[in-house]
C-alpha cells in the first residue's frame, strides 16, 4: 500500500465515520418515533426500527392540534418567502441599477441594522403587537419578517454583477416602465439568486422558534416548532409519541432541503468565500 | 436622459440640471425600496428607543409604569443570576467553538481530497443546520438522558460509568456544546471546504518544490490562506453563540437546570421578561445582553487586527 493510499482510507473512514455519527440522531429519532415507549426504556436499547409509527401518530393526532400547527408554519413560511422575495429583489435591482439622491446613505442605514440585536426591541415589538391586537395572530409573525436587510444585501450584489446594463437599457428602449423592467426584464434572470434566498428564508421562518414562543404562546395558533415544544413539555416521558410527532415535524423540511440543497450548499459557500 | 447607472462616469454630473417638474421622476425608486424602511422603523428603530425608555421603568406589561431611573441597571451589574448567564454563555461557546472549528476543518481536508460520494457527504454535514433546532434539542435530551439515554447506554457497554448529562452544571454545558457543534460543524466544513478550493494549485506546487512535506504544507501555506475564511467563520459563530436559547431551553428547560447551570443570557432574558413579566428590567437585561456584545466584538477586533500588523511591519 502506498503511503497516498493509506491517507486516502484513513481520511475516507473518518469521513465515514463522522458521517454517521451527525446522521446517528435521525436514525435514532425514526427508531424511538416507530417503537413504544417501554421498548425504548429498555436496557440495553432497542436499536432497530419498530413496527408502531402509525399507533404513535395516531396519539400525536390526539394529544394536539398538529396539522393546524402545521397548516399555521406552511402559511408563514409561504408568506414570509413570497413577501421577502419581492421586497428584498425589488429594492436589491433598486440599489444595484439606479441612481437617486441619498442612495448611498439609505443603503449605509440598511447595513447599520445588521447589528441591533433582535432582543432589544423584543418587548416594545411584543406591546406593539398588543396594540395591534395581533397577539396570537400569524400576522404578528409574518409581516416583521417581511423584508430584510441581508437578502436586500445579498441581491443587490448578485443584481450587479448579473444584469447587464444593456438589457435594461434595451427594454427601456422599448418602452418598459420601471416596473415592467423589474417584472419582465430583471426577475428572470435573477432566478437563480430567488431560489437559493427562497430556500433560505423558507428554512428560517419554518425553524424560528423564540418569536413564535413569545407572541403565540397561549393561542390556539401553535407555529409547529411551539406546539412541538410543547408536546415535550407535557408528555415529556411518554418518548414514543413526543418522538412521533418530532419525526413528523421535521420530515417536510428535510424534503425541501434535499430538493435544493445543491444549489443551497453552493451558495452558503460561495457567499462565505466572497464575504 | 437614462435612470440606469452609466457604465462609464459620465463627463458632467446630469442630476445637476433636473428640472423642477421631473422633481418626482425618482418616486417609483423610493417607493421600491420603501417596505424595508418602514418595516424597520415601525418594528427595529422604534423598539430599540422605546426598550431604553422601558428600562428606566418599572412594568409588567399591563399597568401603569412606573419611573424609576436607573434603578434597574443598578440591579442588573450585582445580579449574580444575570454574571451566571454571561460566564455560562461564553464558557459554552468556548467549548463549542474550539472542537467545532477543529472538526470542520478536518472535515473540509477529507471532503478536498479525492474520495468518492462527496456530494452525498456535503449533504449528511449540512443537515443538522437546515434542521428544526427544538426538534433535535427534543431528540439530544433522549440521548444524554441520565437513566434511559442511548449515550449512558453506550458508556456502560464499553464499562465506563454513565454520566448525569443534564442533572450536573459540568454535564448541561457538555450537552449544549455538543448539539451546538453537531449544528454547525458541518456548516463550517463546507465553508472552510470552499476556502481551500480557492487555493490556486501553483502555491502546493511552489511549496513542493521548495521541498516542503504535507505537514509543513497545512501549516506554511494551507492555513494562512485559510484565514479570511476562518475569521468569518469565527465571527459569525461569536454571533451566533451569544444568542443561544433555543438548546438551552428544550434542554433543559426555561429555569436553566441544576444550579443555572444552562441559562444563557438570551434564555435569562427570557425569563425575566415573559415569564415573570418584569418588562422593564427584562429591557436592561436586552441593554446590558446589547453591551456584552459589543465589547466582544471590539476585543474580537482587536485580536483580528494584531497578526495582520505584524504581518505588515515584517
Amino acid at each position: 500500500m502506498t503511503p497516498s493510499l493509506r491517507v486516502k482510507l484513513l481520511g475516507g473512514g473518518l469521513l465515514a465515520v463522522g458521517a454517521v455519527i451527525t446522521l446517528f440522531p435521525y436514525y435514532w429519532l425514526a427508531v424511538m418515533a416507530t417503537n413504544t415507549t417501554s421498548d425504548i426504556f429498555t436496557t440495553p436499547p432497542k436499536l432497530t426500527f419498530g413496527s408502531h409509527l402509525f399507533d404513535n401518530l395516531a396519539e400525536v393526532f390526539a394529544s394536539i392540534d398538529f396539522f393546524g400547527s402545521l397548516l399555521n408554519t406552511v402559511i408563514v413560511a409561504v408568506a414570509t418567502t413570497v413577501l421577502v422575495l419581492f421586497f428584498d429583489s425589488l429594492a436589491a435591482f433598486t440599489f444595484a441599477k439606479y441612481r437617486f439622491p441619498g442612495r448611498n446613505v439609505l443603503f449605509g442605514i440598511l447595513l447599520a441594522t445588521f447589528v441591533v440585536p433582535t432582543q432589544l426591541a423584543a418587548i416594545p415589538q411584543f406591546s406593539i403587537m398588543a396594540t395591534l391586537g395581533w397577539v396570537g395572530d400569524l400576522k404578528a409573525l409574518i409581516i416583521p419578517a417581511a423584508a430584510n436587510a441581508f437578502g436586500i444585501f445579498w441581491m443587490r450584489q448578485y443584481c450587479a454583477s448579473a444584469l447587464p446594463d444593456e438589457l435594461l437599457e434595451a427594454a427601456r428602449m422599448d418602452g418598459c416602465g420601471f416596473f415592467r423592467t423589474y417584472w419582465n426584464v430583471a426577475l428572470p434572470v435573477l432566478r437563480p439568486a430567488l431560489a437559493f434566498l427562497g430556500i433560505f428564508t423558507f428554512i428560517s421562518a419554518w425553524n424560528d422558534y423564540l418569536w413564535p414562543l413569545i407572541i403565540m404562546v397561549d393561542s390556539r395558533n401553535l407555529t409547529l416548532q411551539v406546539a412541538l415544544s410543547q408536546l415535550n413539555g407535557v408528555y415529556g416521558t411518554d418518548y414514543s409519541l413526543v418522538m412521533a410527532g418530532t419525526l413528523l415535524a421535521i420530515l417536510p423540511l428535510l424534503v425541501v432541503f434535499l430538493i435544493g440543497s445543491r444549489h443551497f450548499i453552493k451558495n452558503i459557500a460561495a457567499g462565505a468565500v466572497k464575504g | 436622459m437614462t435612470d440606469l447607472l452609466p457604465r462609464k462616469a459620465p463627463s458632467a454630473p446630469a442630476v445637476a440640471q433636473v428640472p423642477q417638474r421631473r422633481r418626482f421622476r425618482h418616486l417609483p425608486q423610493y417607493l421600491a425600496i420603501s417596505p424595508f424602511y418602514i418595516l424597520f422603523l415601525v418594528f427595529g428603530a422604534y423598539p430599540v428607543f422605546y426598550s431604553l425608555y422601558l428600562a428606566l421603568h418599572r412594568w409588567d406589561g399591563i399597568g401603569p409604569m412606573q419611573w424609576i431611573g436607573l434603578d434597574n441597571f443598578a440591579l442588573l451589574v450585582t445580579d449574580a443570576e444575570f454574571w451566571n448567564a454571561i460566564g455560562n454563555t461564553f464558557i459554552i461557546w468556548v467549548m463549542s467553538t474550539v472542537p467545532m472549528t477543529v472538526l470542520a476543518l478536518l472535515i473540509a481536508l477529507g471532503l478536498n481530497s479525492s474520495i468518492r460520494f462527496k456530494g452525498l457527504y456535503r449533504i449528511a454535514y449540512f443537515m443538522p443546520n437546515v434542521t428544526s433546532v427544538v426538534a433535535m434539542a427534543i431528540v439530544f435530551s433522549s440521548v444524554f438522558s441520565t437513566e434511559f439515554g442511548i449515550l449512558n447506554s453506550f458508556l456502560s457497554a464499553i464499562g465506563l460509568d454513565p454520566v448525569g448529562w443534564l442533572t450536573d452544571p459540568w454535564g448541561i454545558k457538555v450537552a449544549i456544546s455538543v448539539m451546538i457543534i453537531w449544528r454547525w460543524v458541518g456548516y463550517n466544513a463546507i465553508i472552510f471546504l470552499a476556502g481551500l478550493q480557492a487555493i490556486p494549485a501553483d502555491i502546493y506546487e511552489a511549496a513542493r518544490i521548495d521541498g516542503a512535506g504535507p505537514v509543513q504544507t497545512f501549516f506554511r501555506v494551507t492555513l494562512p490562506l485559510l484565514r479570511p475564511v476562518m475569521l468569518f467563520s469565527v465571527v459569525m459563530s461569536a454571533i451566533n453563540g451569544m444568542q443561544v436559547f433555543t438548546e438551552a431551553q428544550v434542554l433543559v428547560g426555561d429555569r436553566g437546570g441544576v444550579q443555572d447551570a444552562g441559562t444563557t443570557m438570551v434564555l435569562y432574558f427570557y425569563n425575566m421578561a415573559f415569564l415573570e413579566n418584569d418588562f422593564g428590567y427584562g429591557a436592561a437585561i436586552a441593554w446590558g445582553i446589547f453591551v456584552v456584545v459589543v465589547i466582544f466584538a471590539i476585543i474580537n477586533w482587536r485580536l483580528i487586527q494584531r497578526p495582520e500588523r505584524a504581518e505588515v511591519s515584517r
